[in-house]
């Protein structure tokens, strides 16, 4: 479904992403680990083309998508949900959503807001508050919901659980084995191995934008030294 | 009582024309924070459309029809023009510094000038009356005009439509979600380019409706884009920056003033509007319902600036070299150059002032005209009526626009961007309607003449050597500031504001001090030019004087102080050879463009990156 091929970004002068290459098949779930500055927000920018990488192929669905316009490749059915959550603090959370608002897609999940507010109640119980009232993890679970109102076909979490209380990242877990189970395919940034663990069937290890491993949990636990020299335990 | 009550609904019939052209401006700014300065040009645009219109249409479609088809149809073709400048124009300059849009919207101004000239002439149209409302009403035994009636009555609608598609509709949605982060609108498949050309034609249609809309009142002249970016300023500054409903209150607010001032104090009129404005600003910086920008939130984007340097040998030897020929030109050149250099040097001196606050200080001042016009009239009351020696008049010029400043910049200092950009222009009005209209200590428009220096200084060869000996001691002592420790300090408060409060700067005292000191500067440019010409006229402080030297340190090159020197000769040479031509504004307002597009970093920036890249220059090393 996503292929990246030797993809090299650039912040400035500052090189970010050096060769780096991996695949993410449909249905699957795949955790992007990493420390912090490892470059896995630049992967994912680099795929949704907010960061246009200075060479390499991004290809979705068969299509490449390197420079083509961000909105353009949020059309054609990659949803991205920034790390910093980067929601619209003056509109409310139903007008949020009205934002990500995209036509249905063939052979991606459909979401209405209804469905959408079963699987984040407390979207629901804020619906008509302004976006600023929201606590950290209620803006995350908004963002998600944003950008799943979009119908795509490829999900693009950017570390959604930084910064959130324990028993939200819990409930954020549960949501996001529901959308796989809606047959979604998720690519997922994380530093916290254990919630990577519980939502993803696969991990791809990157440091200093060069990818160090790929492969399943398993194959991770088998080799604890590349965890622990590539991962903040 | 009917006659207060019949001055009152005359002012809220005003308030209708200017609210459209408000609220126009109000949304472009709103989603994509430019400060549109040719919204005045496409409100002038609206009424020579409309005249056009209304003489065509009612032939064919019956009075009725035909007036307000006409009125209809004129906002879709100015929206259409609207959008042709976004997409031309604005596009390809989203990312630079707001100086530059700015710039282009200027660029903007003069070209629609001139095409205007040259589609309708330059005499002024009368506009049509509006069928089936030629007479008045009697209310409280006064005559209202239907017209005005008609006008009352429709701008509260205007204004409901106007909420409901910002707050209801998925457009007005869209608008505001791309007012806070147009990236992520776009990452989430909304294409944003065609928003803005969207919101950008609407504001432009807007000011084109109130455009026609005014014509029964009055009609389509050449001064009408100039004339209305006063008050328009004023009302968004008063409202809001962005507040739809602030435009309209300010609308009615000054619309109404301006009436009782016209039969109350007929000589006030238009310093009252700023008068009004100032007390606002003092309790509330961003006008009645604006909201206070979160800094950094539109802050500068673009390249990191490379740190001025002091010169190296090569530039005092060039630096040295120009003074030495200039000192020299006396010996060799004919009376007509020496004329034309002393101008040069003195808006030259000007220009460094400006770069000073706007380079160095990071203070997009538009009104800067207020201080060199504000040390002319300083230096010119002076002799007139206290009989002032020249060199005390002389001294007094630089002083006088230094409180000036003073005074300015506490209101202005505490706001940044563009909200400091309008106010500075709000100002500079404000001292230029003192001038225009204060005719008994001014006299107004006939200007203060017989301003002519001390016999020792008489002549035209001593009169240069003592421009060229101010103006290069002005303009070398501004570099010495920048590279002074107080320079130091306001380039710190320019790139980061917050950072410099860290380390113990007093950000807004620096910035204030600075304000002041480019405003005496100015002033000294001012002195130098008022005994020049022998004489000052309000039109030293007019908008496009401030702009003229904006123009110049944006060609020169914002990040050099000696771009600003290379801009005003550039411009002084360009405009003695332009304004031989008829449409020497469409010449300059495209010139003005393409360097906006093509060459950012003006001329001086650009020759530096020429040399660079052959290798003349080396790299980053560069020097001012």
């Amino acid at each position: 479904m996503l292929e990246l091929e030797r993809v090299n970004s650039f912040y400035g002068k500052a090189h970010i992403l050096q060769d780096l290459s991996f695949s993410v098949g449909r249905g699957e779930v795949v955790a992007l680990l990493g420390r912090n500055g490892a470059g896995k927000s630049t992967t994912m920018k680099s795929i949704i083309q907010l960061v246009r990488p200075k060479s390499g192929k991004v290809r979705f669905q068969g299509t490449e998508v390197t420079g083509q316009a961000a909105y353009r490749v949020a059309r054609a059915g990659i949803g991205y949900v920034p790390e910093d959550r980067r929601i619209f603090t003056a509109l409310t959370v139903l007008e949020n959503l009205e934002v990500g608002r995209q036509p249905a897609r063939e052979g991606a999940p459909h979401w209405s807001v209804e469905q959408l507010f079963e699987i984040f109640p407390n979207l629901h119980e804020r619906r008509n508050q302004l976006g600023k009232a929201m606590s950290g993890g209620e803006q995350q679970m908004l963002t998600i919901a944003r950008t799943l109102m979009g119908n795509p076909s490829l999900l693009l979490l950017d570390e959604p659980s930084e910064g959130i209380a324990p028993v939200i990242v819990e409930e954020m877990a549960r949501a996001i084995l529901r959308l796989k189970a809606q047959g979604l395919t998720v690519m997922i940034s994380e530093q916290n191995l254990h919630f990577a663990r519980v939502v993803a069937d696969r991990a791809i290890i990157i440091e200093s934008g060069e990818k160090k491993f790929d492969g399943t949990f398993a194959e991770l636990e088998a080799h604890p030294e590349i965890r622990d020299a590539y991962l903040a335990v | 009582m009917g006659f207060f009550f019949a001055q009152l609904l005359t002012g809220l019939s005003n308030a209708a024309g200017l609210f459209l052209v408000a609220s126009g401006l109000s949304l472009i700014f709103g989603v994509t924070r430019i400060v549109n300065f040719a919204h005045g040009s496409f409100y002038m645009l609206g009424a020579y459309f409309g005249v056009t219109l209304m003489g065509i249409l009612p032939d064919y479609l019956g009075s009725h029809v035909g007036f307000w088809g006409s009125i209809v149809l004129t906002g879709v073709i100015v929206g259409l023009v609207g959008a042709l400048v976004e997409i031309v124009v604005l596009r390809p300059i989203y990312r630079a510094p707001e100086l530059f849009q700015l710039v282009a919207t200027f660029g903007v101004i003069l070209m629609i000038q001139d095409l205007a000239l040259m589609s309708w002439g330059a005499e002024d149209i009368m506009g049509a009356r509006a069928p089936g409302l030629r007479g008045v009403f009697r209310i409280f035994g006064e005559p209202i005009p239907k017209y005005d009636i008609v006008l009352i009555c429709i701008t509260p609608f205007i204004l409901i439509a106007l909420w409901w598609l910002i707050a209801k509709t998925r457009l007005g949605i869209l608008v505001r979600a791309a007012t806070q982060d147009r990236e992520m609108v776009g990452a989430l498949g909304v294409n944003q380019r065609w928003l803005f050309t969207g919101v950008f034609a609407l504001g432009s249609a807007l000011a084109g409706w109130g455009g026609a809309l005014q014509l029964p009142k009055g009609g389509a002249d050449l001064l009408m884009d100039m004339n209305i970016i006063g008050p328009l300023f004023v009302v968004v500054v008063i409202g809001g920056m962005g507040s739809l409903p602030g435009a309209f209150i300010a609308s009615v607010i000054i619309s109404v003033l301006n009436v009782f001032g016209v039969t109350y104090m007929p000589q006030s009129t238009l310093v009252l509007m700023f008068v009004v404005m100032a007390i606002v600003l003092i309790f509330r910086p961003y006008g009645l319902l604006g909201k206070e920008e979160v800094a950094g939130e539109h802050g500068q984007v673009g390249a990191p600036e490379a740190p001025i340097r002091p010169f190296g040998r090569t530039g005092r030897l060039a630096v040295t070299g120009l003074l030495a020929v200039l000192a020299l030109l006396p010996l060799v050149s004919d009376p007509f150059l020496l004329v034309l250099m002393t101008d040069i040097i003195i808006f030259a001196l000007f220009a460094a002032s400006l770069h000073f606050i706007l380079g160095a200080g990071g203070l997009t001042s538009f009104g800067h005209a207020a201080f060199y016009g504000g040390g002319a009239y300083v230096a010119a009351l002076l002799v007139t009526y206290a009989k002032a020696p020249m060199e005390i008049a002389f001294i007094a010029a630089p002083i006088g626009a230094g409180m000036l400043a003073l005074v300015v910049g506490w209101f202005c200092i505490r706001l940044s961007g563009v909200y400091l950009a309008m106010l500075t222009l709000a100002f500079s009005q404000l001292v230029w309607s003192l001038a225009f209209q204060w005719r008994s200590v001014t006299r107004g428009d006939d200007g203060l003449i017989n301003i002519w220096p001390s016999d020792w200084l008489s002549g035209q060869v001593p009169y240069y050597y003592f421009t060229l000996v101010i103006g290069a001691a002005g303009i070398l002592f501004l570099r010495h500031v920048i590279h002074a420790p107080f320079g130091y300090a306001l380039r710190a408060a320019r790139d980061s504001a917050r950072q410099a409060e860290a380390t113990g700067i007093n950000v807004k005292r620096v910035q204030y001090l600075a304000f002041a000191l480019a405003g005496a500067l100015a002033g000294l440019a001012g002195g130098l030019f008022v005994f020049a010409k022998g004489s000052v006229f309000p039109t030293e402080l007019e908008i496009g004087k401030s702009f003229d030297a904006l123009i110049v340190v944006f060609l020169g090159g914002i990040k050099t102080l000696s771009g600003g020197v290379v801009g005003a000769a550039f411009m002084a040479t360009v405009e003695d050879w332009l304004t031989r031509m008829e449409y020497w504004r469409l010449m300059l307002g495209m010139l003005i463009i393409a360097v906006v597009i093509l060459a950012p970093e003006g001329i001086v920036g650009s020759a530096r990156r020429l040399g660079e890249r052959l290798g003349l220059i080396k790299r980053a090393e560069a020097e001012e």
